[in-house]
């Protein structure tokens, strides 16, 4: 793993990997099957479903028959991919996801794409806050919330070959630049970006690139910040986040989703119990999403450089 | 079918009918009427048509039987410990701390059971998978899926009804217990269906309706050859079938009554049953 972070936004989008990405392992595990409720398109995988009908199969609008579809296949010995939107990959089928497949150990992966702002101009519809929190109360499930192209890269083909019911949520477009082509991860892990003695910032997705904007900032004003990519937000690296708490004093989370349930619920449920110490958040309050270009709703939900730096300004003032 | 074969079903439905009654009254309560509207197609389904291995429960090319309808494991429990998947004392394990015979199926507790189900509507879509499985994986498996009328109140039903048909899923067999009953009344006060056999029919599948009570009935239409369309089967049926004291009930859905009712319910179909033995084939 090499961090080659400048600023800039990652020329290889999401879409460019899972295009690419679940046709080679269909192609190459015949275990492997890919499933779609209508937006094969968006992820560029129709192509290859139009030649492969029996390797990526269409399923209408229908997520909770998709869901249960998907849980019978693995039944019957397959390794099930199924994609669309986030609200959808979440909500709308969150009970067959969780008896289905959960309960009933039928083992599948499941992508919501464009989590939070990243629905843009799809607006408050199409913007779940509450992916995170939904998947991450199935008993055993895996969340994952990807930084870049090369960790999706990576991560993608250990997360469908892994046990259980298995969340990804990844933008289609790129967030920034973060990580080297070719850069290895390990699930449950989290990446030490940089190390700093005076607050930890644990981030994930959309927000890793603007943690270490920020940690940048604050380095200019005095302040040296930890900066841990924690894209395996179920099963959390706890010890990682105990570790940056009793080195650093106090953590900051920042993430692309609501503050109830995600990544700050994960992060304060294991301090709380191990290692009480202040903290603060970057996370969307309690409300619902709105339309607009992401820059805005960055802005709008404080998921912004300027916004991480204030909130660790005050957590560790705290201390 | 054979005079004989046709007996013989009618006693192994007789013998469910009996093991499901003693199951339950173990417990003193249970999802009864449900349960016995299903004993007739179970009989046909593990006397005859299924390929099913008790000796090797999991044996990937065998048939495979979704009971959507859940709530009705105890008909299922009782069937598959007859075929010897586990023993006949085990049935006394119902819903007791750490049984493997929950009252709603489950294919990781109980031998034999394939698909978890319980949350209405969730079989179904689970039974295509499963089926679509088989298929792409070159078996020669057949999938039974078991739904109740009430539970085809659930729009995911008909989300699976009209991918079974659209996908050409033939190696399913899709069966609606007609029961006419729901939890709160019937199906006609609640949420009438209309003609199920038209909408199945209108959705794509070779649909028949037939009496569920009928074994003669029941074995022609599930061994019936499918097209490149998927066969569905409406039975006609009575929701206690078989014990005409839970017929005649109306809130028959679960029911939770003194251990002399159910030995009452219990003494009719050892009745029946004897006069089935006694009339012996030619009846």
């Amino acid at each position: 793993m090499k961090v080659i972070y400048n600023g800039k936004a990652d020329p290889k989008t999401f879409k460019d990997v899972l295009s690419a990405s679940i046709p080679q392992m269909l192609d190459t595990n015949p275990d492997v099957i890919y499933l779609d409720a209508d937006l094969m398109s968006c992820i560029g995988t129709a192509k290859y479903a139009k030649a492969n009908p029996d390797r990526a199969i269409n399923c209408g609008i229908a997520e909770s028959n998709m869901a249960g579809i998907a849980a019978g296949l693995a039944a019957a010995g397959f390794k099930p991919i199924c994609h669309t939107f986030g609200p959808f990959a979440s909500r709308r089928c969150y009970d067959q996801v969780f008896l289905s497949a959960g309960y009933a150990h039928n083992d599948i992966t499941m992508i919501g794409s464009d989590p939070g702002v990243t629905a843009g101009f799809n607006g408050g519809t199409h913007m779940p806050f509450e992916d995170v929190a939904l998947y991450r109360a199935i008993p055993g499930a895996t969340v994952v919330d990807v930084a870049d192209s090369a960790q999706l890269e990576n991560i993608l083909p250990k997360l469908v070959m892994r046990e259980g019911v298995k969340y990804l949520r990844v933008n289609r477009k790129s967030n920034d630049l973060v990580y080297e082509a070719g850069s290895e991860f390990e699930i449950g892990k989290g990446v030490v970006i940089r190390e700093g003695k005076d607050v930890t910032i644990i981030a994930a997705g959309f927000m890793v690139g603007r943690a270490i904007g920020a940690a940048e900032v604050l380095a200019q004003k005095g302040i040296e910040a930890t900066v841990i990519d924690m894209f395996t937000i179920k099963p959390l690296d706890e010890q990682r986040v105990i570790d940056c708490a009793k080195k650093t004093g106090c953590v900051v989370t920042a993430e692309n989703h609501s503050k109830i349930g995600g990544l700050f619920s994960a992060v304060s449920e294991c301090l709380i119990q191990n290692c009480p110490v202040p903290m603060g958040y970057a996370a969307v309050e309690d409300e619902f999403g709105e339309v607009g270009p992401v820059d805005y709703l960055a802005e709008r939900f404080g998921m912004t450089v300027d916004h991480i730096v204030e909130v660790v300004e005050a957590t560790v003032a705290k201390k | 079918m054979d005079a004989n074969c046709k007996h013989e079903l009618k006693v192994f439905a007789a013998e469910i009918r009996l093991a499901l009654l003693k199951e339950l009254k173990t417990r003193g309560f249970g999802h009864v009427g449900g349960s016995l509207s299903i004993c007739d197609l179970l009989a046909v389904l593990y006397g005859k048509v299924m390929k099913v291995d008790p000796k090797n429960p999991k044996w990937a090319d065998r048939d495979k039987l979704v009971v959507s309808k859940g709530h009705a494991g105890p008909a299922v429990y009782a069937t598959l410990a007859l075929k010897g998947f586990f023993p006949m004392a085990d049935l006394d394990t119902l819903n007791i701390p750490h049984t493997n015979l929950p009252s709603h199926c489950d294919k990781n507790k109980t031998v034999g059971v394939d698909c978890t189900t319980g949350s209405l509507g969730q079989g179904t879509s689970q039974a295509v998978g499963m089926a679509l499985g088989d298929k792409l994986k070159g078996r020669p498996s057949r999938t039974f899926l078991i739904v109740g009328d009430g539970e085809i109140d659930e729009g995911q039903c008909w989300e699976a009804a009209m991918f079974t048909a659209a996908k050409k899923v033939n190696n399913l067999v899709w069966i609606i217990d007609d029961n006419k009953k729901q939890l709160d009344g019937t199906t006609a006060e609640i949420l009438p269906h209309g003609d199920l056999r038209a909408k199945m029919e209108a959705f794509g599948f070779d649909a028949v309706r037939i009496d569920g009570n009928d074994v003669e009935q029941l074995y022609d239409a599930l061994t019936k050859e499918a097209t490149d369309k998927p066969i569905a089967i409406v039975m006609d049926n009575i929701k206690g079938r078989g014990v005409k004291a839970v017929e005649e009930t109306a809130a028959n859905h679960s029911m939770n009554v003194k251990p002399e009712v159910w030995d009452s319910y219990i003494a009719a179909v050892e009745a029946d049953l004897e006069a089935l033995k006694k009339a012996g084939a030619q009846a």
